[in-house]
């Protein structure tokens, strides 16, 4: 049964980001994506990381996808068809990205992995745990920095997206006259 | 584990997922395409983390939190291009490649 959910999983998550890398328009390769975002959570379901299951669903599903969506709509009109690349190109970078993907597939065929039989569940508690110990193997140095690595991204996003007082902006206007 | 799932079935999966990430990122040409192809290629690396951890190492969580920091490094990372894309508009009103000559504040 859980065979059966893992193929599904695996074709849903594929067949979606090819469309997603793939589509012509805006904002259905956006939505695309989310398909894909969520399959993968269902994958975190499937070998049992609720816990990783619902970041996932939150973070990219919930906030990073409406930040894109937020951005596409902000500076596109939706319906608006993408300039796609030459069609010599796109065959050439096919075939290197198969390339790539032969010499990975063999390399990965070729290790044998000492898997480990297993039905471990993951409780949020370790992890929780996990995160904040100070002793051997705990993680609450990366922790601490990551949030503050989120403070000063946000403060960055703030400064960058209101903009400041530039010379560039007059230029842009003047470039967009010529054009029109 | 997924009974009846080897790890090479996942694995074979992440890397046709990273591949086509990499074919996307290359072949756009839109700022916002090539962002969320990154995006694609971060998934797969998150999964690859995950699943390895699961299946050789159960009795570790070092992999569940590597892939917590990489899915908070991927938000930091998305907002901030969010906000230089839309400042690059306003600016040259287009986000597409070839007209990005100056990121230069």
């Amino acid at each position: 049964m859980e065979r059966y959910i893992f193929y599904i999983l695996a074709l849903i998550i594929i067949v979606f980001a090819i469309a997603s890398v793939t589509s012509k328009k805006m904002l259905r390769s956006v939505i695309y994506l989310l398909f894909t975002l969520c399959g993968i959570a269902g994958i975190y379901f499937l070998i049992d990381y609720n816990f990783l299951a619902a970041i996932q669903l939150t973070v990219y599903a919930g906030g990073i996808i409406v930040l894109i969506i937020f951005s596409v709509v902000l500076i596109h009109h939706i319906e608006m068809e993408l300039e796609v690349a030459k069609k010599s190109k796109q065959i050439l970078v096919g075939l290197a990205c198969l390339v790539g993907l032969a010499v990975f597939l063999t390399t990965i065929y070729s290790h044998p992995f000492n898997v480990v039989e297993n039905s471990v569940t993951t409780t949020t508690e370790d992890i929780g745990f996990g995160l904040l110990s100070y002793e051997t193997g705990g993680f609450i140095l990366p922790f601490e920095v990551i949030s503050i690595l989120l403070l000063a991204s946000m403060i960055g996003a703030i400064v960058i997206a209101k903009g400041g007082k530039t010379n560039f902006g007059n230029k842009a206007k003047d470039n967009s006259n010529l054009k029109n | 584990m997924i009974a009846g799932i080897s790890i090479y079935e996942i694995l074979t999966v992440t890397s046709i997922l990273f591949f086509i990430g990499v074919y996307g990122f290359i072949t756009r040409k839109n700022l916002i395409s090539i962002l969320m192809s990154i995006e694609l290629i971060l998934n797969a690396s998150v999964v690859n983390f995950v699943v390895i951890n699961k299946y050789l190492y159960p009795e570790m969580l070092q992999g569940v939190f590597f892939s917590i920091f990489i899915i908070a490094v991927a938000a930091a990372e998305t907002a901030l291009a969010v906000s230089i894309i839309i400042n690059l508009y306003r600016q040259i009103a287009s986000v597409e490649v070839k007209d990005t000559e100056i990121m230069k504040y």
